[in-house]
């Protein structure tokens, strides 16, 4: 292995007495347990890395008012109602619940159909706004606030005031199922909506399509 | 007819650009790594499309686990003192009677999981001990001893003046509702009543009406 050429050998006598030659050593240096060695980090790396980092989610609720004046209104008719069942299923009505023998209004539905829903129900209330309401205050502002946003189709963007849409998840719907028709809220660009208890009577409805 | 010889050609390769780029790949994922804080439950947070960074100090993170178990921890890793103020209320609020060096032990206690009855012992317990102990969750659901009131009153109060200050709720996306709502309403309790749900980020379907508006340009006013 290594070892140092003293000059006592019989090599040192070739060329005579005094004349050392030094033995050649390759300079080329064995890599591959530094390769082995980078890849088994580059792996622990790898898999330790973090690469989705959390985002957040904004929610407001608001405060609990018993006072009735002080309640929010909302017109009857631009309302959805969606309930969130156990796995995953949906249910929604529009307007008032009716549920007799000659109407019925309570259906069941999924998250994926549930988006094409919003967006019905939205150009409905769209339609049927009264231009007259466009002087109003609160469509003032939130034409002003869209034309800032760089809405193109600012003008119209009160068009929707009216619509509403009311969230009520049941003791059975996951916290996915909770986030999920939030984000549902956001990709629609629901402007009002708020997460309510479920009431007696629609659980009943709940419970009676699930089936229990 | 003579015989062709094929010259011979060293076996060696030369591994130097391999080399190369190993240690050039292993050099980035060291700098993009950033290591998980260690977390007492393991959360898989549903997603949304919504890309708003998650805050690092200045929080109050409430997690709920697949099991329905609640825990509380604040964010606070430039003013260690928050931890000290925090604990202190609790512990007066609530005459546990810890000790000085339990006090101190919650500076290190990722989270807490565990009624009043139980913070004795947890914080009695060496922090890198204490994932061996069963966490029970603070109890949220009977809204008669909703007991994360007493922890949020006691944040608020230690985080008093502070700018951005936010509620993180971080829950599983296999946790029921029932749990989400009682710990809104042990913050709306606490007159709070804006918060940050944690997700993972999700692409944002084609043709909605939210892709639309990321084309916007806002005006300049």
């Amino acid at each position: 292995m290594a070892s140092i050429d003293t000059g006592g050998g019989d090599s040192g006598h070739k060329k005579g007495p005094g004349v050392k030659k030094a033995k050649k050593l390759s300079t080329r240096v064995d890599m591959t347990p530094m390769v082995d060695l980078g890849f088994l980090l580059i792996t622990f790396f790898v898999f330790t890395a973090t690469m989705s980092e959390p985002t957040t989610l904004d929610l407001n609720m608001p405060k609990d008012v018993d006072d009735p004046t002080k309640k929010t209104e909302v017109k009857e008719s631009a309302v959805l109602t969606i309930l969130l069942g156990k796995e995953n299923h949906v249910y929604y009505y529009e307007g008032p619940l009716e549920v007799s023998a000659e109407k019925n209004n309570f259906k069941s539905s999924t998250f994926k159909e549930i988006r094409q829903k919003i967006i019905d129900k939205k150009n409905e209330v769209k339609k049927s706004f009264n231009p007259a309401r466009l002087t109003s205050k609160a469509c003032e502002e939130e034409r002003a606030a869209a034309d800032k946003r760089g809405d193109p189709n600012w003008e119209k963007a009160c068009e929707d005031i009216d619509f509403m849409v009311i969230i009520k998840p049941t003791p059975n719907a996951t916290y996915k199922n909770t986030v999920d028709i939030l984000d549902e809220m956001t990709i629609n660009q629901v402007k009002r909506y708020a997460m309510v208890k479920v009431l007696k009577e629609e659980m009943n409805l709940v419970i009676a399509t699930e089936g229990q | 007819m003579p015989s062709v010889k094929m010259p011979r050609h060293s076996t060696d390769t030369d591994m130097t650009p391999f080399v190369d780029i190993a240690f050039l790949i292993l050099s980035f994922f060291i700098m993009a790594t950033k290591f998980k804080p260690p977390e007492p439950v393991e959360i898989e947070t549903p997603a949304s499309v919504l890309a708003q960074k998650l805050p690092e100090n200045n929080a109050v993170l409430i997690t709920i686990d697949s099991a329905n178990r609640v825990f509380f921890s604040i964010m606070s890793e430039k003013d260690k003192t928050k931890f000290d103020d925090l604990i202190n209320e609790i512990n007066t609020s609530q005459n546990l009677g810890l000790t000085p060096a339990e006090i101190n032990n919650f500076r290190l206690t990722y989270a807490v999981g565990v009624p009043f009855g139980g913070l004795k012992q947890l914080l009695g317990t060496h922090p890198k001990e204490q994932a061996g102990l069963k966490q029970t969750g603070i109890p949220v659901l009977d809204s008669t001893n909703n007991q994360l009131i007493w922890w949020i009153s006691a944040a608020k109060k230690a985080f008093a003046g502070q700018k951005g200050f936010k509620y993180l709720i971080k829950g599983d996306g296999g946790s029921k509702y029932p749990t989400f709502e009682a710990v809104i309403s042990a913050l709306k309790k606490n007159e709070e009543f804006k918060y940050n749900l944690v997700t993972a980020l999700d692409d944002v379907p084609s043709g909605t009406e939210f892709e639309k508006t990321r084309y916007f340009k806002p005006k300049d006013k």
